[in-house]
């Protein structure tokens, strides 16, 4: 069976590419992601700000309280080799490009253009063969207009694009006001891929202490329809390549994705819930439906239910809203 | 003359350098103000950094110095060649081994920062009186005076021992020297190689136990033959003093630095000499020079630099012919002796060399005391001393440097002496602790001393407070090397990096005329001159000084620095100085935050980059008018209200003017005044928390968890509020206890340091805006007077009956903190549980307390926190040593005991006087709460006043003694470093005895006070000092270890987790009658996070097991109960929660991830399995047994 894709230029062997996690941390787990059958490995976001915010914060506290008291000139340890900054990811970067075979794709989650080339750079320079750059912003700010906010988001990712050799993807949520157009910008400042959604942090409220609590929930396969709609959308209508994260749950959301014009399917939350070996049960259960369905190649399949030429394309633009609110009544 | 590299360091690293390369096993332990080359001889090995042989040194933290000293000598047996480093208490315990190293004629050398002993009180500083308790041990001594020296002559011991087999204690002075930055010419490893002979390291591996050539050596003689055996080492130490001169003369031949082990300086025929050693040696140096040069003065001094083996021979042909009179100058006082050490060899020596026609008259000799505990050795007081041994009768046994109007040893000087020559730069620094001001001047000494021919001196002085903490740096620059070993007068350049500093402090005192004063202020050029105290315009004015503004921490706000504005002062300094051309300055500048930050981060650099290109256009030069105007003058020291003592002598102390103190100004044995922290007015706190009665709960979290007990609650009657001020807040009390009483919660805020514990702690949020708190942080300056107002009136409202008051978190903050306003850091985790302490028991309560964090901020001068309740009774404290305190606690407890046996056998005895009711009812009384207690002390009132009436010798002693029949209780405080390491055999037998102490271990997990050292109780995966790659054994846990006795109650606490279950165990080790073990989790700044956070980590460190709670109680199992009782819900996620927020550990995963994940999957097992044991323990007890691993819980019963 030929499951061979192709994203962001890379040759893959199949689509189950490996979203970013925390997964790709522990050295034996990227060894077995590899041995189950992922196509490539998206590196978890190095967070500009995060990285900033830990090393003003670090410095800061080591230095607060030294060379103030007499029997005391400091109180850490001095280590010149104690490095702040994102050394440790890029070096995670190199060992998984020594350890593994398939393609290995940085992810970089910024908001400043200066912070952002900087680290694009040394992504490419650890050996990454593309970067995914995670616009993980929320549009607080009263004063600033959408326009404004997709203006910065654009620049942004044209400063990285400029800067760097290896091919860009950029992953985006889904609230924009004309998301196509952005596709459509984006795609324009250089950008090769787009990786459709991002899943924000939920912050809860704790009713009794009046706290906020940041959370973060596994992806669910219902979440997978708003991303088969975009993809179905987008498909052929941008040359970007599209990938599918958030609610890719087996061969069947995977089939999904791939027929609305997916190259690829990013998978995370399966592999927390099931462990990495679930990869190897994905993967044979996509070749047997495809046997079973008479599929030779996943080219086949690819963007078979994508606007341009699935059966009834109303149904992926405002047709839908009305026929699910009709469909759908209270359960007992 | 092969070397000719310089570097600019402190006298502990220019040591260091030569001992880590020299040395194959190191042997350390932190002890001030040694530390230092302890910390970098570990930092080194961590870096891979190799000796002399390619090989990297084993470094290896011990328990004590006493094991450190045990730990070389084995080292040295097996052939290896050791050192250690330490000074002053340290020292003292490695005598014992001194000698045994010393009767084996091994060559060895021990690098010793000399420090003050602990006598009538510990001092952390400078002197001889440890060193000069060695100078029996057999030990060759050999000093050094400056960092040069130090440098040089820690290599020449190293080469002279092997040459000679007599082990060397090379001494230096603590601060003045192993603290004082230098440029100094550096010796390169090929100088070492030259200097050390392999083929005498080759004899001293040949004499090495090993079972391949097996010897025996430590055997136990007896009257036949020891004696003689003593004596067959004199030929070694004949021979060693040549040894150690030809050392000396290779040296030079190599360096062309030449030393002597006399070294006279001065006239060739000079009639009056000095003979000092050490630091002091060169302020005599420069200073007959200078005397030489102004009055033609003849005369001398003699440098002693080898002090044992003392070569008669070689002291007199270093003595010019001419002397006529000597004066030695002992840094040490020797109580009792007919003279200091110094001065008594200089006598002997004389009289022998007499006697043995080496000169033909003994010159006249004086001995005086300088010096001590680094109290300032000036040109002046040299001056004093040559024109007293112009006397025709000079003073003996004299001291210089202090007014000694009780005995009158003292000699006069005129303080306004000076020999420094016009061509050194001299500037001073007034900074804060965390304003980074000392960070910003060693690096400008750097600059200066290794970009430019010029060189350069630093030295600091430092406060005793950890928060607030003000620094004093004192530099100079010239053309030469700088020999003055004591502080700047007369400045070229003065600046005061906060503007407060004017209204406390001489500031423009150091000034010389002409200067440049540099101030940060808020005020611009154009308001400034009209802010200014009259004193400080007047030195403006007078010494026709130049003077500049600049509002630092606007720009460094501006540019993202926050509160450090180290940068911004430099360069201003550099700026207007003139010591280096502008823009070659701010380009070092530049290059050397590039060097310490470089590896941080571009965007770290950029920020720094940013602050020094801003503070250009900021900095502003004020025109000084002719005339003074202010009619402002400095605000008096302390309240007139404070007590006399308070007033004649410590605010003399606040001031910055100590030394002008006179002997008779002081208690004579160490006694000190109680309460004097509350005199000091600190304000340190730039915001404060302001108190929002209608939305508080009332559960007084806020005062319990204050570290300064800045902030209080109080429950009281309305009519107390009659004469109250308009803005002070109550509210009605909302609990059933005081039904009817109004509430207050009231800041100090002169007090407060700004934490923001009560803050974070508090519950009570404002319903409809959470972000708003019954406690917001608010700008204090505005609130200053209006609060002041208030907490004085707070503290005259009554105390609550404390027999009605709810023994709980918020009943215990209802009573009086017998503790306030200590020196402890801002957001200390150790404090609020002392604080806890006295306001349950402190009435009645002794404390022995072990040096360290605890004891610092417990009784460092000027002001101590401890403090009486309005009966006149309190906290009664002590500190004996560091390593001792459990049994220091011990001996307070046996001699309570012996004083209560007294009273009772006493009481028994004067029964039918006294009336048999009373004495039984005094016998038999109940002392487990606060009624029992409060009637006890009514009886014994009564017993008094029937006392009173007899006029036997019975009746007066039992007077004496009556209070012992009120029940007391020892506490024994210290920090982990005592518990776990050096103090640990102490606690262990002193728990083994089943009396009623109380230990509180204030557990921070490092050696806090030294800097940060790691201890046993240090956990695994976190870095610290001498565990920089993250230690790599799991922490101890002492409480299992004491359990096991089954007679110890143990509790193990967290407050910020668990308050309530901390006052329980509080209550419950009180009341237990046995040994009684509390460890308490206290976060601290050496763990390297925002303390404001302190209470919600120690939750975290709780809810992921990281710290268990539980405890332990004995008496539980006459009940059939388990004695262990877990306290805390079993653990929720993992470690990296709690190990996440912390420095300590972010470093080691930072610096080696793989093995942080190692570390810490091992930490989580064993905490996981430590856990399970825990809960296997605390398992119901089955029918017939008392439950696991416990005995019973009788046989602690030996107090009542």
């Amino acid at each position: 069976m030929d499951l061979k894709t192709t994203y962001l230029g890379l040759k893959l062997d199949n689509p189950l590419v490996v979203g970013a996690s925390p997964m790709v941390d522990d050295m034996s787990m990227v060894r077995r992601l590899e041995d189950s059958g992922a196509s490539a490995i998206v590196m978890h976001s190095l967070f500009e700000e995060q990285i900033t915010g830990e090393k003003f914060a670090t410095i800061y506290h080591m230095e607060l309280y030294a060379e103030s008291y007499a029997e005391a000139m400091s109180y850490f340890p001095k280590n010149d080799e104690f490095a702040l900054g994102p050394d440790q990811y890029l070096e995670q970067i190199r060992r998984i490009k020594a350890a593994v075979d398939i393609p290995v794709i940085g992810s970089l989650n910024g908001t400043t253009p200066g912070g952002f080339t900087n680290y694009a750079k040394q992504i490419e320079q650890a050996g990454a063969d593309a970067l995914e750059l995670n616009l993980y912003s929320v549009a607080a700010d009263p004063e600033e207009s959408a326009a404004e906010t997709e203006k910065r988001m654009i620049e942004l990712v044209k400063s990285v694009t400029h800067a760097i050799e290896i091919p860009v993807a950029v992953k985006i949520s889904p609230f924009f006001t004309a998301l196509a157009n952005f596709a459509y910008k984006l795609e324009e400042v250089g950008a090769e891929g787009l990786v459709m959604f991002n899943r924000f942090y939920q912050p809860d409220i704790n009713i009794e202490a009046l706290e906020v609590k940041p959370t973060i929930q596994l992806s669910e396969p219902s979440e997978l329809l708003l991303r088969l709609r975009w993809t179905s959308i987008l498909s052929r209508r941008v040359g970007m390549d599209l990938a599918v994260t958030g609610g890719v749950a087996g061969h069947r959301e995977v089939i999904k994705s791939m027929m609305a014009g997916a190259s690829v399917t990013q998978i995370v939350s399966a592999l927390l819930r099931h462990g990495p070996e679930y990869l190897t049960r994905i993967k044979q259960d996509l070749i047997n439906w495809m046997d079973e369905n008479g599929y030779s190649t996943l080219g086949q399949m690819k963007g078979s239910m994508g606007l341009d030429r699935c059966p009834d394309p109303q149904a992926f633009e405002r047709a839908n809203y009305m026929r699910t609110l009709h469909s759908w009544t209270p359960q007992k | 003359m092969s070397n000719a590299a310089s570097a600019t360091m402190d006298g502990n690293e220019a040591v260091a350098s030569v001992a880590y390369r020299s040395s194959e096993v190191i042997a350390i332990y932190p002890i001030t103000p040694s530390s230092t080359m302890g910390e970098l001889s570990d930092e080194w090995a961590a870096a891979n950094k190799r000796n002399l042989w390619g090989n990297v040194p084993s470094v290896t933290e011990m328990q004590s110095e006493g094991g450190a000293a045990g730990a070389v000598h084995g080292a040295l047996q097996g052939g290896s060649l050791a050192t250690t480093f330490t000074a002053s208490q340290g020292l003292l315990l490695m005598i014992p081994n001194m000698y045994k190293i010393a009767g084996e004629l091994t060559p060895f050398v021990m690098h010793v920062t000399a420090r003050t002993l602990a006598t009538h009180a510990l001092s952390i500083f400078g002197d001889h009186s440890d060193v000069m308790a060695c100078r029996q041990t057999g030990f060759a001594m050999l000093c050094s005076g400056s960092v040069q020296e130090a440098h040089d002559l820690a290599l020449v011991a190293h080469a002279a021992t092997l040459e000679t087999r007599v082990p060397f204690l090379h001494f230096f002075d603590g601060f003045r020297t192993s603290h004082e930055i230098a440029k100094i010419n550096t010796l390169s490893d090929d100088v070492l190689k030259q200097m050390l002979s392999e083929e005498a390291i080759a004899d001293h591996r040949r004499r090495a136990l090993t079972p391949d050539a097996p010897q025996i050596r430590g055997t136990a003689q007896n009257p036949d033959v020891f004696f003689q055996c003593r004596e067959a080492c004199n030929l070694f130490y004949e021979a060693c003093p040549s040894a150690v001169q030809d050392a000396m003369d290779k040296f030079a031949l190599i360096t062309g630095r030449q030393y002597k082990l006399f070294e006279y300086v001065g006239d060739p025929d000079a009639e009056r000499v000095i003979v000092i050693m050490g630091s002091g040696a060169q302020t005599a140096d420069q200073t007959v020079q200078r005397m030489h040069e102004r009055f033609g003065e003849k005369l001398g001094v003699l440098k002693v630099r080898l002090f044992r083996p003392w070569s008669v021979k070689d002291f007199v042909n270093a003595l010019p012919r001419t002397v006529k009179k000597i004066a030695v100058l002992d840094r040490t006082k020797e109580p009792g002796s007919v003279g200091e050490p110094l001065y008594q060899d200089v006598v002997t020596a004389l009289r022998e060399a007499r006697e043995e026609g080496l000169i033909l008259v003994e010159p006249s000799v004086i001995g005086g005391r300088y010096g001590l505990s680094s109290k300032e050795f000036t040109p002046a007081m040299v001056k004093a001393v040559f024109d007293e041994l112009k006397k025709d009768k000079p003073k003996n046994h004299f001291t210089v440097g202090i007014v000694d109007d009780v005995t009158h040893t003292s000699l006069n000087f005129d303080p306004l002496f000076n020999v420094e020559s016009a061509d050194i730069f001299k500037a001073v620094f007034f900074g804060l602790g965390a304003d980074g001001t000392v960070g910003a001047n060693k690096n400008s000494i750097k600059i200066i001393g290794e970009e430019t021919d010029n060189y350069a001196q630093g030295y600091f002085v430092y406060d005793s407070k950890k928060s607030g903490a003000i620094t004093i740096s004192h530099l100079r620059f010239g053309p030469r090397p700088i020999r003055s070993a004591y502080l700047i007068a007369h400045a070229n350049f003065v600046a005061a990096h906060q503007f407060n500093f004017l209204e406390k402090y001489d500031v423009l005192d150091y000034a010389g005329l002409g200067g440049t004063f540099l101030l940060n202020s808020p005020m611009g050029a154009d308001k400034i001159w009209d802010e200014l105290p009259r004193e400080v315009q007047q030195h403006l004015v007078e010494k026709r000084l130049k003077f500049y503004v600049i509002d630092a921490y606007k720009v460094a706000q501006e540019t993202g620095m926050g509160v450090r504005i180290n940068t911004i002062m430099q360069t201003c300094f550099f700026a207007i100085s003139g010591v280096l051309p502008r823009d070659e300055a701010i380009a070092q500048i530049k290059k050397s935050i590039e060097k310490t930050y470089g590896k941080k981060g571009k965007d770290v650099v950029e920020k720094n980059f940013a602050a020094v290109d801003h503070t250009l256009a900021h900095l502003y030069k004020v025109e000084v008018p002719e005339q003074v105007t202010s009619n402002k003058w400095m605000p008096p020291i302390v309240s007139d209200a404070a007590p006399d003592f308070v007033k004649r002598v410590t605010a003399m102390m606040l001031a910055n003017k100590g030394d002008l103190l006179p002997v008779s100004a002081f208690p004579i044995d160490g006694t000190w005044p109680m309460a004097t922290t509350r005199w000091e007015k600190r304000n340190v706190a730039s915001d404060i928390p302001v108190w929002d009665s209608s939305i508080c709960i009332q559960c007084n979290k806020c005062a319990a968890v204050c570290p300064h007990a800045a902030i209080r609650a109080a429950v009281y009657p309305e009519e107390c509020l009659s004469d109250a001020p308009i803005s002070f807040k109550s509210n009605n009390y909302k609990a059933p206890d005081f039904k009817g009483f109004k509430y207050t919660i009231q800041v100090a805020p002169e007090d407060c340091t700004g934490c923001k514990l009560c803050v974070a702690v508090c519950p009570a949020k404002d319903k409809s805006n959470p972000k708003h708190k019954a406690l917001d942080m608010t700008e204090q300056a505005p609130l200053r007077m209006q609060e002041r107002d208030n907490f004085d009136f707070f503290l005259k409202l009554p105390e609550p009956d404390r027999t009605k008051i709810r023994i709980d978190v918020k009943g215990s903050q209802f009573m009086l903190p017998l503790f306030e306003y200590s020196g402890a850091c801002s957001g200390c985790g150790e404090t609020p549980y002392v604080k806890l302490l006295t306001q349950l028991f402190g009435d009645r309560s002794l404390i022995a307390n072990a040096t360290g964090c605890s004891s610092i901020y417990g009784g460092n001068l000027p002001t101590t926190p401890y403090c009486t309740n309005s009966e006149g009774r309190g906290p009664a404290w002590g500190n004996s040593l560091f390593e001792d305190n459990a049994e220091f606690g011990l001996g307070m407890r046996l001699s309570v005991n012996s004083n209560q046996e007294i009273a009772t056998n006493l009481l028994n005895r004067l029964a039918p006087q006294i009336g048999e009711t009373l004495v039984t009812a005094i016998l038999a009384a109940a002392m487990d709460d606060e009624i029992g207690i409060a009637k006890q002390r009514e009886r014994v009132r009564e017993l008094r006043a029937k006392l009173a009436t007899l006029a036997s010798p019975d009746a007066i002693v039992l007077n004496q003694v009556a209070d012992y029949l009120v029940r007391k209780n020892v506490w024994i405080l210290g920090g982990d470093g005592w518990a776990y390491d050096i103090g640990y055999g102490g606690l262990d037998h002193v728990l083994s005895t089943g009396h009623d102490v109380n230990v509180l271990v204030l557990d921070t997990e490092v050696y806090s006070n030294t800097g940060g050292q790691a201890s046993k109780s240090t956990p695994m995966g976190a870095s610290a000092k001498f565990a920089v790659a993250g230690k790599s054994s799991p922490k101890k846990d002492l409480g299992l270890m004491a359990m096991a006795y089954g007679n110890v109650y143990v509790a193990r606490i967290a407050m910020g987790a668990k308050d309530a279950q901390t006052v329980k165990a509080f209550t419950e080790a009180e009341s237990y009658r046995g040994p009684s073990l509390i460890i308490a989790y206290s976060h601290c700044i050496a763990h390297g996070y925002d303390m404001a956070f302190g209470l919600e980590q120690q939750k975290i460190a709780v809810e992921t097991g990281y710290w268990p709670l539980y405890r332990f109680d004995p008496r539980r199992v006459a009940n059939g109960e388990n004695a262990l009782q877990i306290d805390s819900a079993p653990p929720k996620g993992s470690l990296l929660e709690f190990t996440k927020n912390e420095t300590r550990f972010r470093m080691v995963e930072r610096q080696d991830p793989q093995r942080f994940k190692q570390l810490m999957a091992a930490n989580q097992e064993y905490t996981t399995r430590r856990l399970a044991l825990y809960n296997e323990l605390a398992k119901p007890p089955t029918n017939g047994t008392n439950g696991h691993g416990v005995t019973n819980g009788h046989g602690a019963t030996k107090e009542s």
